[in-house]
């Protein structure tokens, strides 16, 4: 019960920040998602996406200054390409809050924010590398993990391995 | 011969001949080199490739090259059961496995909501603080190696040892595991593992300060890293560093304590951060001071661990274990404080696959590393080496 109660806790400060960002950019991001696990909303405007991240990184009440994660993140049957942001803020407050931007699978691409938290550079790397989601205003985009002439990216829902890397066999 | 001050004319050489001022050398070009440390670099501890562009002996960027160990582990964990991710979560972190281990049984028992024996959440945190002073044996060890300190490693690695054999007792493996389930445990502790476990706890106390007699009161060890590779608070947290890492720049933020999981919130132990006085904060030796700290903390979690514990009677440690994982569909981001700092997982699921959708893992080092760049920038070679060793990579973790 009482374990109970400090997830409602959790999804009540988030709801409190999300409520902060939502007053001021009204349609632009979706409802928000009381869930218990990661509570969440999404960018529905993704031109305004860095401008959002920015607001929510200096916002006084906000100050998510602290990007745990970026994941990239198939979605195949919508036919789109996303990331998934969890924020939290540190020293400052106790709410963390998650962000779901998408974009379309064929020549969508995302705003960075490796501008805004510097941790995001090299995680937008690998969701490029990984989904070949392109983000626009990255200081440099190229591959981190795989070679740089891999071809394909290999988390997406579709991928089929080359067959020869270099005349080395790949599939085995 | 005698040089003069040249200040303010350039790169100039001169020499003084009774009153006349000699040009021995003029206009010299220095040129940018490029420098490259690794793969195969011991001081990388792992395969990790430096580019460095320097000028003479100072560094104007480093660039970090990743992926040689790169083993598909996103991809692997959509191919497989829940459960069956447990042993790729001991190859990420190949030094902190158990750590690993929780951090993904957590973040799965969060998605599932199911409730957890006591004494396996117990088990658990002794296993975890155990590999937490092995991992950190490992980094105080090697990183009295890259200076130049052998003694200390040997030392390091004797202790290790007996922590490695411990858990193989526990676990039936040295180094990978798999003994944290998700719901509980592969088995219960041996008979007498708590016994040895407190004898070690005795043996180790002492040894510990042996160790930082070694390490950190000593002079040439504290002259490499004082004051080397600052990193300030602010800049320390943009960047997403986590662990000693970001405690080395005084922020003082543990996951065990800011988010608290298992049974951490009834233990009493300290977060240890840099006063200032015997280190520069964010400097490569206050994340070293920070790790040798944590292990004599480390030591205190285990013995009120032992003297809490429930007894083993009618328990079975398999009790809580799902017969079929399939969790509701949803998202889930769980992470654990590892000896390197926050191990997260973000999980998928769809709600009819046993699988998950996606399995990201948010590895500490990958994140500490990014911070390379501007770490490196304007310090001399040999620095380079004391800051990648403060870094603490494990590049297993880093490439996944």
């Amino acid at each position: 019960m009482e374990e109970g109660k400090v997830i409602s806790q959790l999804v009540q400060e988030s709801a409190a920040a999300y409520s902060i960002i939502h007053e001021k950019f009204g349609s632009a991001i979706s409802d928000f998602d009381a869930n218990g696990t990661m509570p969440f909303f999404e960018v529905v405007d993704t031109s305004r996406w860095t401008e959002i991240a920015l607001f929510m990184r200096d916002h006084p009440r906000l100050k998510f200054n602290y990007m745990a994660c970026l994941s990239g993140v198939d979605y195949p049957a919508e036919g789109k390409l996303g990331i998934v942001c969890n924020f939290e803020s540190l020293t400052h407050f106790h709410h963390k809050l998650a962000v779901k931007v998408k974009c379309a699978r064929d020549g969508g691409s995302l705003q960075s924010v490796a501008l805004v938290w510097h941790t995001a550079n090299w995680h937008e790397r690998e969701a490029y590398d990984m989904f070949g989601i392109l983000f626009t205003g990255h200081p440099e985009l190229k591959r981190i993990l795989c070679p740089d002439d891999w071809v394909g990216y290999p988390l997406r829902k579709d991928y089929k391995v080359q067959d020869q890397y270099h005349g080395i066999k790949v599939p085995y | 011969m005698q040089e003069l001050d040249t200040a303010g004319l350039g790169s100039v050489r001169v020499t003084r001949q009774s009153d006349t001022v000699v040009i021995l050398e003029k206009d010299l070009a220095t040129e940018q080199m490029v420098l490259a440390m690794g793969p195969q670099h011991p001081s990388t501890h792992g395969v990790l490739k430096l580019e460095c562009l320097t000028d003479g002996e100072v560094i104007t960027e480093a660039v970090p090259y990743l992926g040689y160990l790169h083993r598909c582990f996103e991809k692997c964990c959509e191919n497989v059961d829940y459960p069956a991710v447990v042993p790729y979560t001991d190859r990420l972190d190949y030094l902190a496995g158990m750590n690993s281990e929780f951090a993904y049984a957590i973040t799965v028992e969060k998605l599932l909501d199911i409730e957890i024996p006591r004494r396996v959440e117990f088990i658990r945190v002794i296993v975890a603080e155990l590999n937490r002073i092995a991992s950190h044996l490992v980094a105080i060890g090697t990183y009295g190696i890259d200076l130049g300190a052998f003694t200390p490693f040997l030392f390091c690695f004797r202790d290790r040892e007996i922590i490695l054999g411990l858990l193989e007792w526990a676990s039936g493996a040295r180094m990978l595991y798999n003994y944290i389930w998700i719901g509980g445990l592969a088995c219960d502790v041996p008979a007498d593992f708590l016994k040895r476990v407190k004898e070690f706890v005795t043996y180790f106390r002492p040894k510990a300060v042996e160790l930082s007699e070694l390490l950190t009161e000593n002079e040439i060890f504290v002259k490499r890293t004082w004051g080397i590779g600052i990193m300030p608070a602010d800049v320390a947290i943009n960047y997403g560093w986590s662990g000693p890492m970001l405690r080395g720049s005084g922020v003082k933020w543990d996951l065990r304590r800011n988010d608290p999981y298992s049974i951490y919130p009834e233990l009493d132990f300290k977060v240890p951060v840099p006063d200032g006085k015997d280190s520069v904060i964010g400097d490569c030796l206050s994340r070293h001071l920070v790790r040798a700290w944590e292990m004599v903390e480390s030591l205190k979690i285990i013995e009120q661990c032992i003297d809490k514990m429930p007894s083993s009677e009618g328990f079975n440690p398999r009790s809580a274990i799902p017969k079929r994982i399939r969790p509701k569909a949803g998202e889930v981001y769980g992470r654990a404080e590892n000896p390197r700092g926050e191990l997260g997982f973000y999980l998928e699921s769809d709600g009819k696959s046993t699988k998950p959708v996606r399995c990201k893992a948010r590895s500490s080092c990958f994140v500490n590393l990014s911070a390379m760049k501007d770490l490196s920038k304007g310090q001399l070679i040999p620095d380079l080496v004391a800051i990648i060793g403060s870094i603490d990579i494990v590049l297993g973790e880093v490439d996944r």
